[in-house]
């Protein structure tokens, strides 16, 4: 059987890329299961897919715990705990990382048994809204296990795609083309994992519960603590970015964000603590003077890393 | 032959299309959402001819249902979790109507605290209301259980509603491959609900009502439900019998999975049972002898079935994804009850509560599971009850409680100032 893991932020396809490769399976003649894996609220926040594909029925289910292969689209999710991205990889698995840094940079930096393969972001995509990634990503899995034939691939894009209309899937065929040649030196790379033996399984570590003071014991969040530690910032594609100049401290944007996270500093102004806001972009919908513009959270990122540059954008 | 990838949600609203369901009431919640939208969609654009109405919550949609049920027209509708609690009260009173329609419940964990994924205490807690209750552990099951559910439902012999149940993710978002029924065949297996005396007519109207009553007709109404499930029984043997010759595919009223030869049996309900199919292929290879029996039909619940699928086996483990406070597994409890004195009953029936809130089962965890329930038959002594859940799922527990302390401590230091 095959394990396949797609991981990205909310909006960025994580669900259609799984459904075309778990498509490109089943055309090809494969039993398959294929299912995203999301929470309440997701837009930008860390998601992710998997397809379990075998010439056999599937009894398996739920989330893939030991993966052949795994796919990111998104670069700034692979060192988020809560992402998931590394679990269950081992000597066995590819992760193959879209991003413009070099394989060897991912590979001191995460030092894993897995091997890494980097596929090139397209050219002139938004680094937000990575709108070309899933594709690519579910055409090159195709490539990696060596089974499916690229006619497979372009038919579940067109069955998968065609609500989107003719222009956008053509584009996306031509993507899935680019990603299949560029898999060509990797075809065969990623193989089914041999079956678990019983006879060494590794027994779980079970615990007995035992009832504790029902203080400890009811699920009570009394303070901000909670929500100082989710760092809800990481799910930002746009980032809000107020202009002092026009904002006419109203507050509208302060009373409208779900997250608190906009607060008045000493002038009356408001400002964005950057940890916490998820980047839903309600403020910029509400600002009646269009004080508030969204700036593409990666633009906002590397204006931040020119240090002659930081902090501009907020008083500009 | 048809043979397409879909969710379980979508083979929920195949399985209203196929059933030519006339009126659809309809309240939106995780994660069941998809079905009504898919019916919307499918009713929008003319592929389907029925009246969809959205409600302003599940109260109203079950009354919606048991109201159009109870004038002849044939009903579907959905649910899932707090939506089901939530229509309780009608949920029993539509069934002391007699109202025969399909509800669909796409299984979530109850608050509090929230989650949006699978257990079972939702749908077994309308277990006692008079609804006929299958559980689906696939895609593909799930659309043949609801032409099957109106098969037994509308059956003048029985007359009540009928629950369908699929598990939230495992099966709500997850495609598989489903056989989408030739049309005309499920016409021929479900052909259009005759209502018999259920009827309204606008030119000939008449008030249905229920009266209010004191215990001795109150027990003969009610009573007459139990029978009415009782009756259930061989109406789903007649219906799935009939189910087979058409498309193929038997549902008897237990899946029985490697179990002739079996001498321990794992007993569990939904999806996750197909993890203890793969769980006890593994097994086999490795020479244990184990295999699954799951109950598909559980209102009516086929006593002599399970008596026979259980008879003279070593010892059985009951994992239910369900839990009644302060009494344990409820499938355990009930094959408990179904086996009292059965002179071959199994002498070890061991529990185990696992899956809660779609905590997911490990494979290891199927084997431990084996392991305990051989050892038990072996040592003639029942094992505990073994709540799955691991140190390190306790070692989470417990960085989050930290942080609930420090923030109850911050609060009473900021109370104090
Ligand atoms: S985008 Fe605006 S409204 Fe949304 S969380 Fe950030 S600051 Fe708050
Ligand atoms: S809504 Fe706009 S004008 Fe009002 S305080 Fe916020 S940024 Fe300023």
């Amino acid at each position: 059987m095959y394990r396949i893991r797609f991981h990205g932020r909310g909006g960025q396809g994580m669900k259609t890329a799984s459904r075309i490769l778990g498509t490109a399976f089943f055309r090809a003649g494969f039993e398959v299961q294929d299912a995203p894996r999301y929470g309440a609220e997701r837009r930008g926040a860390p998601v992710f897919a998997y397809v379990r594909a075998d010439r056999a029925p599937i009894f398996e289910r739920g989330v893939i715990l030991r993966p052949d292969l795994v796919l990111v689209a998104d670069d700034t999710i692979v060192p988020v705990p809560g992402a998931g991205v590394l679990a269950g990889l081992d000597g066995h698995s590819i992760l193959v990382i879209a991003s413009d840094t070099p394989e060897d940079v991912w590979r001191s930096r995460l030092k894993i048994p897995a091997r890494i393969v980097v596929i090139p972001l397209p050219e002139g995509e938004d680094a937000a809204e990575r709108r070309h990634v899933g594709v690519r990503l579910a055409a090159a899995a195709a490539r990696l296990t060596g089974v499916l034939g690229l006619g497979d691939v372009k038919g579940a894009v067109e069955e998968e795609l065609k609500r989107l209309g003719p222009e956008a899937t053509a584009e996306n065929l031509n993507n899935a083309e680019v990603a299949w040649q560029w898999a060509v030196p990797h075809e065969g790379l990623v193989s089914e994992r041999p079956a678990m033996s019983v006879a060494d399984y590794e027994r779980p570590q079970w615990v007995d519960l035992h009832a504790e003071d029902t203080a400890r014991s009811a699920p009570i969040i009394r303070g901000e603590a909670t929500s100082v530690e989710v760092r809800t910032g990481l799910w930002r594609v746009y980032r809000p970015v107020i202009s002092h100049d026009h904002c006419v401290k109203c507050g509208l944007c302060m009373a409208y964000c779900p997250d608190g996270a906009i607060t008045p500093n000493a002038q009356g102004f408001p400002e964005v603590d950057l940890e916490h806001c998820k980047g839903c972009m309600i403020c910029v919908a509400q600002c009646p003077v269009h004080a508030i513009a969204a700036v593409s959270e990666a633009d906002a990122r590397e204006k931040e890393t020119q240090p002659s540059l930081a902090g501009q954008g907020e008083k500009a | 032959m048809n043979r397409v990838l879909i969710t379980g949600n979508g083979a929920a609203a195949w399985g209203a299309r196929l059933a030519a369901t006339d009126y659809v009431p309809a309240f939106p919640i995780t994660p069941q959402t998809e079905i009504i939208e898919t019916l919307s969609d499918w009713i929008a654009r003319g592929e389907m001819t029925a009246r969809m109405v959205t409600l302003e919550s599940e109260h109203s949609m079950l009354t919606a249902a048991g109201a159009a049920a109870a004038t002849g027209v044939r009903v579907f509708t959905a649910t899932s979790s707090q939506g089901l609690l939530y229509g309780m009260e009608m949920v029993y009173t539509v069934a002391g109507w007699r109202a025969p329609f399909v509800l669909v419940n796409v299984s979530r964990g109850l608050s509090a605290p929230i989650t949006l994924e699978p257990d079972h205490n939702d749908v077994l807690a309308a277990r006692d209301s008079g609804f006929l209750q299958i559980h689906a552990a696939t895609c593909q099951e799930v659309l043949d259980s609801i032409l099957i559910a109106y098969r037994l439902a509308e059956d003048s012999e029985v007359r009540l509603p009928a629950l369908v149940n699929l598990d939230g993710f495992y099966l709500s978002f997850t495609r598989e491959p489903v056989e989408i029924p030739e049309a005309h065949l499920v016409r021929e297996f479900l052909p259009a609900f005759d209502p018999e005396t259920l009827r309204f007519r606008a030119n000939a109207p008449e008030s249905q009502a229920v009266a209010v009553l004191g215990g001795g007709p109150y027990s003969y109404f009610r009573y007459e439900v139990h029978l009415a499930q009782g009756r259930a029984l061989a109406a789903f043997d007649r219906a799935t019998e009939e189910f087979q010759a058409a498309f193929g595919r038997a549902y008897a009223p237990f899946e029985a999975y490697r179990t002739e030869d079996a001498e321990i049996l794992f007993v569990m309900m939904g999806s996750f049972a197909t993890k203890a199919k793969a769980a006890v292929d593994a097994l086999r290879e490795a020479g244990t002898k184990v295999g699954l029996v799951r109950p598909r039909l559980l209102r009516p619940f086929p006593v002599t079935a399970l008596r026979g699928h259980l008879a003279g086996k070593r010892a059985v483990a009951v994992i239910d994804q369900n839990l009644s406070m302060g009494k344990g597994g409820i499938l355990h409890a009930e094959i408990a009850d179904a086996l009292y004195g059965a002179a071959d009953a199994p002498p070890i029936l061991a529990s185990f509560i696992g899956g809660l809130g779609g905590r997911d089962i490990a494979p290891e965890e199927f084997y431990e599971i084996a392991r305990i329930t051989r050892e038990a038959a072996d040592s003639g002594e029942t094992p505990p009850p073994r709540l799955l859940y691991t140190a390190a799922e306790l070692r989470e527990m417990r960085k989050l409680q930290t942080i609930a302390e420090a923030e109850h401590h911050m609060a009473k230091e900021a109370g104090k100032s």
